[in-house]
């Protein structure tokens, strides 16, 4: 029985055939290239928004003045490399448990983009660092778990380098990031508990901002900006990674000399 | 039962075979001697001094000390062929992977523990420390080698793993590293550190109750069956 057959009504087959495509990077790469502009577009108009509204028209801090203006860079960069890594974790584990190349694929360049806003967040946080507490590093409880973070970034692209065999390599690193994510929250408590001079966390979940509207907002716009540039960009890294693993598949080059 | 059976043998084999290779015992032990001798030669023989950065300084060694040892978990065994042998026996993986850890702890890290007093002394840390300093590095140590199994699992095929391995569990050891110094500086001061202590312990409960089950896939995946 081929996919085109079950054209079943039931929400449930539906859903099952929606996750088995993915399976097929022939389907993906088929579909990621109309996703691309419906990611791209929007993230170039949120970040830009975002942060000319923040750089130049939201209200200073009566404290900090204008120099807290980095905060829309930083908070979103820091917010960033923090799901990238929980959705590493998750596309590892779909991996370890389904074997779904996709799922190995979106970890892998989960990595070098996340890492990539972890060191975005910690550059970010030391040019912060030296107007309001006068040095470019300080062993900040929360500077410091974001530099964990990274280490924990960098040991996982580490990992899926030195292992040869793909399949291994992607296996591997999966029960890395795992293991990671699991230690993720031990390490920050601890090392809050170690030390703190930050400020509390800016956007919480359960809470509202202590910020008014017109100072949180704009940096919201850039949050929500950044995860679809991240989708891009991972969009863009997986298509080539698709492109590389099945360059001597049929569709794939029928494809790529019609284009 | 055959598993307790074969648990309790490969435990006895590899504490044969670290015993009889005498090597895997004292070349930590050496290693975490001299590292605390760099310290009061790069940064002051001031006794004073030396008391202040004697918990961490302990510590950091105890941690480097245990660390450069677990390289060699799984890796002779894979390199003559046993481990495969191991993983194929009716044994389940998750005791394959405690009995490594327990050999580990109990070749590195007790013996780390028992010289651990000697060298605080020389480092001019408060005698009043020394008993919790020892029941930090009893809750912590294993808790690293269960965690650093992990890692040695990951890394037991690869031609590069020596370099590797500190890079993947460095990030995870922060945690017992903060509590196991953060109590010594407690009693120093002079305050309760039964928290700290505490969160030791569950953090060693909580990587026995996960750690071996994450390591054993860890084997079956770098032996090319997971």
């Amino acid at each position: 029985m081929s996919l085109s057959e079950t054209t079943s009504p039931n929400w449930k087959a539906r859903f099952k055939r929606w996750f088995h495509s993915w399976a097929s990077p022939k389907w993906f790469y088929e579909k990621s290239e109309r996703w691309l502009p419906w990611l791209s577009i929007p993230a170039v108009l949120l970040i830009l928004t975002g942060l000319v509204w923040g750089l130049l028209f939201a209200p200073q801090d009566y404290q900090q003045g204008n120099s807290f203006r980095i905060f829309y860079l930083h908070v979103p960069a820091a917010f960033l490399s923090q799901s990238i890594f929980m959705m590493m974790a998750i596309a590892g584990g779909i991996n370890l448990v389904w074997r779904i190349k996709l799922a190995d694929m979106a970890a892998k360049h989960c990595a070098p983009i996340g890492a990539s806003f972890a060191v975005l967040a910690l550059a970010t946080g030391a040019i912060w660092g030296k107007p309001t507490w006068g040095a470019w590093w300080v062993w900040d409880a929360r500077l410091t778990a974001m530099l964990i973070l990274l280490f924990l970034y960098l040991g996982v692209i580490a990992l899926y380098s030195a292992i040869d065999n793909r399949e291994t390599a992607g296996r591997s690193t999966a029960v890395l990031s795992l293991v990671g994510l699991v230690n993720i929250p031990i390490i920050k408590y601890s090392v809050e508990w170690w030390n703190t001079l930050h400020q509390p966390a800016t956007f919480k979940l359960t809470e509202k901002p202590a910020m008014p509207f017109e100072m949180w907002f704009p940096a919201l716009l850039v949050v929500l900006g950044f995860y679809l540039f991240f989708g891009w960009m991972l969009f863009k890294r997986m298509r080539a990674e698709v492109v590389e693993r099945e360059f001597k598949a049929k569709w794939l080059q029928d494809k790529l000399r019609n284009s | 039962m055959a598993a307790d059976l074969g648990f309790s043998a490969l435990l006895k084999r590899d504490l044969k075979l670290a015993f009889r290779q005498k090597s895997d015992v004292i070349n930590p032990l050496m290693f975490f001697v001299m590292v605390i001798t760099l310290f009061p030669l790069g940064i002051s023989p001031d006794p004073n001094e030396l008391a202040v950065i004697a918990p961490g300084v302990v510590w950091v060694a105890a941690l480097l000390a245990s660390m450069l040892s677990m390289e060699n978990m799984f890796r002779s065994d894979f390199d003559d062929g046993s481990l495969e042998r191991m993983l194929v026996s009716p044994l389940p993986g998750f005791l394959i992977a405690l009995a490594k850890v327990i050999n580990h702890f109990l070749v590195t890290g007790l013996p780390l523990v028992i010289v651990s007093p000697v060298l605080a002394y020389m480092l001019n840390m408060p005698s009043e420390a020394y008993g919790v300093m020892m029941i930090t590095l009893l809750l912590g140590l294993p808790t690293l080698s269960l965690v650093g199994a992990i890692g040695s699992a990951l890394t037991v095929g690869l031609k590069r793993g020596a370099l590797l391995l500190p890079l993947l569990v460095i990030p995870l050891f922060i945690p017992v590293l903060i509590f196991g110094t953060g109590a010594v500086q407690g009693v120093i001061v002079d305050q309760p550190v039964s928290g700290q202590l505490s969160i030791l312990a569950a953090l060693l409960l909580f990587s026995l109750a996960s750690a071996p089950f994450a390591c054993a896939a860890s084997l079956k995946i770098s032996m090319g069956n997971g």
